[in-house]
């Protein structure tokens, strides 16, 4: 997460800008980033209340990118839009625009199905579905492929071998799922995630409800994804944001408040809000 | 301790005493009456029992028979009724739950389930005899089968939803996020998370009409012989106990406790499947 120049900072401006990001920054690392997703002065509602204002920023390929900021701010909502998980549930709206490769995904016409299957997702709590470890991760395959048996058998070992689940549920694999543990079942989760083969994953407090152990494997795992995937990552614990994130948003009362590099935004933060929020004096 | 303290502390000791004697009784009285119901079955009902009960047709007073064409009229009514109901019921049941949450047509489905679901069974066998017995002219097993299904339908909507409700959005989420469409998230996750609870409500709704009367009183009647007949009268076993305890002969009282004995046992059969069932899912999420 220390492969841009912190000098960078000082050429962005109190509100993020896409453009100025790409076409000012210098180093050879910094300008081979192309924006995987763009959200453009997005606006979110749920029925009357406005849960998100006017918020710009960029997903870079292959970066991670971590979403901060106090309970309720609006970063599971903006994690939601993404895949336009809000469009279950009836008076939930956005306006904007949320650009995945160049293509609006918040356009009406948009295939939800084959969007949500080219954005996975992880939740704060595992939710591994009631049925064998194996069928949980076959489930995702299946949905939008025609493998044969031992294709199949090998993209399962594949997604478990990248969760580092393998060796721990190897010899279980048609026991339920539900009789995991809950670090055990979230890296089923993400298992399940990937194995799909998605450009983009979305993971919303993914830790939260893990030991330590756990927890690092996790990050060690987001650490490895990012050389196949485009990450969002919202967490509470600013180590993790520090520790696994290449860029930062920080986010207060439905604003985007700052973006820009993890060491920018923790070491040099713009605004008086974003350092009183990471040096813990409100929050 | 001062005297007073004793005092307060005796009335007290009656009072707890008084309240666990009149809880214990009351316990015990419904115990006595359903112990003595089943006794009283057993005992009237298992001198009654021979292979003949099995193999022969109900008799014509005075002479031997057996229950074979009530039992297996039973048995074909319960299950036609149930593969009517139990579809009709477990997709009505999905509507509410997961495509019509909170609909206003959700609410007045729900609200006439509830009413049906309270319905007098007998009510029920009056409607059926006024749209199916009437016009064919006749009675019919396909008349008993579908007032049974009317009974077992408001069962299997109710628990399809409670059951359906029970599962967490989360998981509809998470099957969504992989790029499931809707109808595989209900089919292949949420009917699996509350397959037990589904499973569980028919076997009870079975269980529920299998010793419904009224319904069939006016709708498939009886028939003294064997008949496989969906279009004609069907013996039935709620039917002929009804008929032959009634009786002053002595071999149909006797065959009307066989009778009464089976139903129970099927009961009770049914419940305990739907029991062990619905326990091993309480662990599950
Ligand atoms: N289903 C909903 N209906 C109405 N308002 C909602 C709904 N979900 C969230 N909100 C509101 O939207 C705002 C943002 O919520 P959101 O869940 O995105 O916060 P968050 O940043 O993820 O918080 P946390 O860190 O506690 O998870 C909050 O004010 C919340 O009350
Ligand atoms: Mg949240």
């Amino acid at each position: 997460m220390n492969d841009h120049a912190p000098g960078q900072s000082t050429t962005m401006q109190s509100r993020p800008n896409v453009e100025l990001m790409k076409t000012e920054l210098s180093d050879p690392v910094a300008e081979a980033l192309r924006e995987k997703v763009s959200v453009r002065n997005l606006n979110f509602f749920y029925g009357d209340y406005r849960a998100l204002k006017d918020i710009s920023l960029p997903l870079y390929d292959r970066k991670v990118t971590a979403f901060i900021g106090p309970s309720g701010c609006g970063k599971s909502t903006l994690l939601r839009i993404l895949n336009r998980m809000y469009d279950l549930y009836p008076g939930q709206r956005a306006e904007g625009e949320v650009l995945l490769d160049g293509e609006n995904i918040l356009d009406p016409k948009a295939d939800l199905n084959l969007l949500r299957a080219r954005i996975g997702m992880v939740f704060q709590k595992p939710t591994p579905f009631p049925m064998s470890i194996y069928d949980n991760i076959a489930f995702g395959i299946r949905l939008y492929e025609k493998v044969p048996k031992s294709e199949m058998n090998d993209r399962v070992e594949d997604a478990l071998k990248r969760t580092a689940l393998w060796d721990e549920v190897k010899d279980k694999l048609q026991s339920s799922g539900l009789g995991l543990s809950g670090g055990q079942q979230q890296r089923l989760c993400i298992a399940r995630s990937i194995a799909v083969r998605p450009s983009v994953l979305l993971l919303d407090e993914p830790t939260s409800a893990l030991d330590p152990i756990s927890t690092a494997k996790i990050e060690e795992l987001i650490y490895q994804l990012k050389v196949d995937y485009t990450i969002a990552i919202v967490t509470h614990n600013m180590q993790q944001a520090a520790r696994a994130a290449d860029f930062s948003a920080f986010m207060y009362l439905g604003e985007l408040v700052e973006f820009g590099t993890t060491d920018q935004v923790f070491t040099h933060p713009r605004e008086q809000r974003t350092e009183d929020y990471i040096t813990g004096r409100f929050g | 301790m001062n005297n007073l303290d004793m005092t307060l502390y005796r009335r007290r000791r009656l009072k707890n005493r008084a309240a666990m004697v009149l809880s214990v009784g009351a316990a015990g009285a419904g115990m006595v009456a359903l112990v003595w119901i089943l006794a009283t079955l057993f005992l009237k009902g298992a001198s009654g029992v021979s292979l003949s009960v099995l193999t022969q047709m109900t008799p014509p007073p005075g002479s031997d028979g057996g229950l074979l064409n009530a039992i297996f009229g039973s048995v074909v009514q319960t299950l036609i009724a149930t593969l009517i109901g139990t579809p009709v019921g477990i997709l009505a049941g999905t509507y509410m739950a997961e495509y019509g949450r909170n609909t206003k047509l959700t609410m007045v489905v729900r609200f006439i389930n509830d009413v049906l679901l309270s319905a007098p069974s007998i009510v029920v066998g009056l409607f059926v005899y006024e749209i199916m017995v009437q016009p064919m002219g006749h009675f019919s097993a396909w008349a008993g089968s579908v007032a049974l299904a009317i009974l077992v339908l408001p069962v299997v909507v109710r628990t399809t939803e409670d059951m359906l409700l029970l599962v967490p959005d989360s998981l509809r989420e998470a099957a969504s996020a992989l790029g499931a469409p809707r109808w595989m998230v209900i089919q292949r996750v949420c009917y699996r998370a509350a397959r037990a609870g589904l499973i569980t409500g028919t076997l009870l709704a079975v269980a529920r009409v299998s010793g419904e009367t009224a319904p069939l009183l006016f709708t498939s009647l009886n028939n003294q012989f064997w008949s496989t007949n969906m279009n004609a009268p069907m013996a039935n076993l709620p039917v002929v106990i009804f008929q032959f305890a009634l009786s002053p002969y002595e071999d149909w009282q006797r065959l009307a406790w066989v009778g009464a004995l089976l139903i129970t046992l099927t009961v009770l059969f049914l419940n305990i499947i739907a029991r062990s069932l619905s326990k091993p899912s309480g662990g599950e999420r």
